[in-house]
């Protein structure tokens, strides 16, 4: 199993899930992140000052799946995230080694 | 000014009411605008400054600051006496020009007291709350009312003696909170950061609310001023909405020419500062004039409010950029814009009236505002050498709120974005009625 992280634009976090929910993944969880990447924060004037705000809102998306799906879901996270704009993210994925469902116990890829 | 003594008008008095309810409604107007400006950490400490202002303040000007500044004059235009100090001998039946003397101090009064607010803005974030709760009554005793009597009281060497013009408050009001800010951020300091950190307003729709209830506070303050229900009172309050406007217009001009971005900020300071400006001038500058002032308030005060970077003084909320600045160009302007029409009398030099009066509006500006730096400056220092002035570093690093008041303004989770866990910190206090009850229950069972 694999854990992807994505980091993407929170407007495009509808996109996301519904190109995720389009491909069957189950459940996945959404937390309001900052951060920043190449493009450092944006620019804000209060008169006539600038500020400089190097930490830009972002949606952290995270969802575990079979290792056989993670391409696929990368992809379409990458294809619904994307505006061709600086600051539309990043996405990584990394080996999970069991997932417990809570409610009943199972575990492995049923528990997903 | 007192005026030849008459029967209570009941239009002017209904009119002077509602003014002076306008004009109080001012300083709570002025807690949102300044506490908008100001970072999270220290929201209610701003409110607080403006706010204890109405009660310190009213208490001093009942006690003998209405008395020194309205009584009549004992020092050849200087001081009123103390005859009415306690309002000793104004009752309901006491007249002053057409209304109730009783409803003319009050609204003389609302002026002082949002004139003392002014200045907490230039020392936003790092005041020792108590100097500050002996800082208003002691300021308003030693800069205002001596102001006001040299404008306003009967014998005062500015208007009455000198000849000058302020119709609503330009001198006792802007150019004394705005000179009287400037000395006292000398006195304290520039705050912890300042030029290094990011402090930006914390809350911009709180800062459009308070100037927004400004500027209807603002047409008791100038159309009040009239005083009375007349055709005067209409010509201010249509100046006080044209110079408004212009201010914030030529506030966004700038802005859009230098910054690229016209913002919600620069148009309330701009609005803000056309109001200032046009305060000393609303009764005396035709509707011509007003748009000039306001829209000249607008672009010079955007400007003036970078100076403290250059300068390197910390007025934190630029009360010296805006209220100082406009105080002074509205003053001046007087000089140039002046009509008989208006004013009665008394020419600008743009109508014919030559240089005098532009001379009497300088010499006005000149000594007031370095009479309210002087006694600022020296009532500062002597608070802050007899109990500090300034707050400590630890209480204003870690916020005024929490360390001087002991209530924080929001419930806010680490990044400022909701508070999702919040409500898990359990309350410390408990419920012991209910808990009492319950083991009752308990027991009986």
């Amino acid at each position: 199993m694999k854990l992807i992280t994505a980091i993407v634009k929170p407007y495009r976090l509808d996109e996301v899930k519904t190109a995720l929910q389009e491909l069957g993944v189950q459940g996945l969880t959404v937390t309001e992140a900052s951060g920043y990447g190449r493009q450092r924060g944006h620019t804000e004037v209060y008169r006539g000052a600038e500020y400089r705000v190097d930490l830009v809102p972002k949606a952290r998306i995270e969802v575990v799946v079979e290792d056989t799906a993670a391409d696929d879901v990368m992809d379409a996270i990458v294809k619904a995230a994307r505006t061709g704009k600086i600051g539309d993210g990043k996405v990584w994925a990394v080996p999970v080694e069991t997932v417990v469902r809570v409610r009943t116990g199972e575990r492995g890829p049923d528990a997903l | 000014m007192i005026l030849a003594a008459a029967h209570v008008n009941t239009g002017d008095t209904a009119w002077l009411l509602t003014s002076t309810a306008l004009v109080l409604l001012m300083t709570p107007g002025l807690a949102l605008f300044y506490g908008g400006m100001v970072r999270t950490k220290s929201v209610l400490n701003m409110l607080m400054m403006s706010f204890v202002s109405i009660a310190l303040v009213t208490v001093v000007w009942l006690a003998a600051g209405y008395s020194l500044a309205f009584g009549d004059d004992v020092l050849g235009g200087l001081i009123g006496g103390l005859e009415h100090s306690g309002m000793h001998g104004i009752g309901p039946g006491s007249v002053h020009g057409t209304v109730p003397t009783l409803l003319f101090a009050t609204f003389q009064l609302t002026f002082a007291i949002i004139t003392a607010a002014l200045i907490s803005g230039a020392v936003a974030d790092r005041t020792k709350f108590s100097a500050w709760l002996l800082f208003v009554p002691a300021w308003t005793l030693l800069v205002y009312v001596p102001v006001a009597h040299w404008v306003w009281g009967p014998g005062g060497w500015i208007l009455d003696r000198l000849g000058a013009l302020d119709f609503a408050g330009g001198l006792p009001v802007e150019i004394t909170s705005g000179a009287s800010g400037l000395a006292l951020c000398l006195v304290l300091g520039p705050r912890l950061g300042f030029q290094k950190d990011a402090m930006r307003p914390h809350n911009l729709p709180m800062v459009v609310l308070g100037a927004g209830l400004l500027w209807f506070g603002w047409f008791g303050f100038n159309a009040g001023s009239a005083p009375g229900a007349s055709g005067l009172a209409a010509a201010a309050f249509l100046n006080t909405l044209a110079a408004g406007c212009t201010g914030l217009l030529g506030w966004l001009f700038v802005e859009h020419r230098r910054d690229g971005h016209p913002t919600t900020l620069g148009a309330v300071s701009g609005s803000v500062a056309g109001l200032v400006a046009i305060t000393p001038s609303c009764g005396t500058v035709s509707l011509l004039g007003a748009l000039v002032v306001g829209l000249a308030a607008g672009i010079v005060c955007s400007y003036a409010v970078s100076w403290k970077f250059k300068l390197n003084y910390d007025d934190s909320l630029d009360v010296v950029g805006v209220h100082l600045v406009g105080g002074i160009i509205g003053t001046l302007l007087i000089g140039l814009f002046a009509e008989k029409a208006m004013t009665g009398g008394t020419q600008g030099l743009f109508y014919g009236g030559g240089l005098a009066p532009l001379g009497k509006q300088l010499l006005a500006v000149v000594v007031v505002a370095g009479y309210a730096f002087t006694v600022t400056y020296g009532l500062g220092r002597l608070l802050d050498k007899a109990m500090g002035f300034r707050a400590s570093a630890e209480q204003e690093q870690t916020g005024l709120d929490l360390t001087v008041h002991a209530e924080t303004a929001y419930d806010h989770g680490v990044l400022g974005h909701g508070a999702p866990f919040s409500h898990s910190v359990v309350a410390v206090q408990k419920a012991p009625v209910r808990e009492a009850a319950a083991q009752k229950v308990e027991s009986q069972a």
